[in-house]
């Protein structure tokens, strides 16, 4: 029962699964950019003249988007590879 | 950072998208490396050095004889997109200052994000590339406002509400921080999840199955991020010049 633990086990354990908590921020994006990505193929079936405008404005508008779901990658793969909390 | 005698991922390798540390330097005591960011960087700008300088010399040439040829018309076709490109959003008059700029920006960090085609490990997936860029940019934003705007930039502070000032605060600093973090964490997700799939097939399959990934992830995502990039810096840029985007 009292094995050979030392204190980074117990930190490398958390920071996986803090790792798989922060990754789960792609929710919010996934919602966010699909939403924008239909309301611009609707302003393109409105109007499909103006195809290129519109396809710039969504891509530029989804990635802007994009940047919050970034934050918790970067996170995990703080947590994972650089591992800040290791004694 | 993981010591290592490869700096650069061969095909072969197995899921290593680590950055290794070349060559150790002694500069003051400490030791800094020559890392694998600065190989690729390196010739990330060589190639880049040789394509601008046959272009240009493919241009003046065709110039001086009046024909065109298919170079000289893909540079023109170059500089007209990056001209309407800046002009858009900045105006005729407030444009010509920024277009090198904007021109130098755009060929470095889409050479730099597309060259995980050619097998090197892309400059901008390391943090220290895209903070400095994104350092630049920020520098270029804050000096057009105190320029353009002089001392209405502290005003600018207290809008709308005077309460707001520390969120003004904020919003200044978090400007290179977003733009960098965005940029670091789309080539990074792309660079980790191509390692991981390489590690995952047999020896046979390296060549050509992943060109699919690699489309999407160097390619179509490596020009998004760049068009984002650029775009949000001259929409900065004009923002705080107050211009109105009308030629």
């Amino acid at each position: 029962m009292n094995g050979n633990f030392d204190g980074n086990d117990l930190v490398h354990a958390f920071s996986a699964l803090g790792a798989g908590i922060a990754v789960c921020s792609g929710i919010g994006t996934g919602i966010g950019q699909g939403n924008a990505a239909g309301l611009g193929a609707q302003a393109v079936g409105r109007n499909p003249g103006a195809k290129g405008t519109i396809m710039s404005t969504m891509l530029l508008g989804q990635a802007v988007a994009e940047t919050t779901g970034l934050y918790g990658l970067v996170v995990a793969l703080l947590l994972m590879f650089v591992k800040p909390f290791d004694k | 950072m993981i010591p290592g005698p490869t700096g650069l991922v061969p095909i072969a390798n197995d899921a290593d998208f680590y950055i290794h540390e070349l060559i150790p330097l002694e500069i003051g005591g400490t030791t800094v490396h020559i890392t694998t960011t600065h190989v690729c960087t390196i010739i990330v700008v060589l190639v880049l050095m040789v394509l601008t300088l046959v272009l240009r010399h493919a241009f003046f040439k065709a110039e001086r004889e009046g024909k065109m040829t298919t170079l000289s018309t893909i540079v023109e076709l170059g500089v007209d997109t990056l001209v309407h490109f800046v002009e858009g959003s900045m105006g005729k008059k407030g444009a010509k200052h920024y277009i090198n700029y904007i021109g130098a920006l755009f060929l470095y960090i889409f050479f730099c994000n597309t060259a995980g085609i050619f097998g090197l490990r892309p400059p901008t997936a390391d943090y220290g590339t895209t903070l400095c860029l994104a350092l630049i940019s920020f520098v270029m934003i804050e000096y057009a406002d105190i320029r353009y705007n002089k001392l209405n930039m502290v005003k600018g502070l207290f809008e709308p509400f005077p309460l707001f000032f520390p969120m003004n605060v904020i919003s200044i600093f978090s400007t290179p921080l977003s733009m960098s973090l965005r940029l670091f964490g789309n080539i990074l997700g792309g660079t980790v999840l191509m390692a991981l799939f390489y590690g995952m097939l047999p020896w046979f399959a390296k060549v050509g199955t992943p060109a699919a990934l690699h489309v999407y992830f160097d390619i179509f995502s490596g020009a998004i991020q760049t068009y984002v990039f650029c775009m949000l810096t001259v929409t900065f840029i004009s923002d705080k010049r107050g211009d109105s985007g009308l030629a």
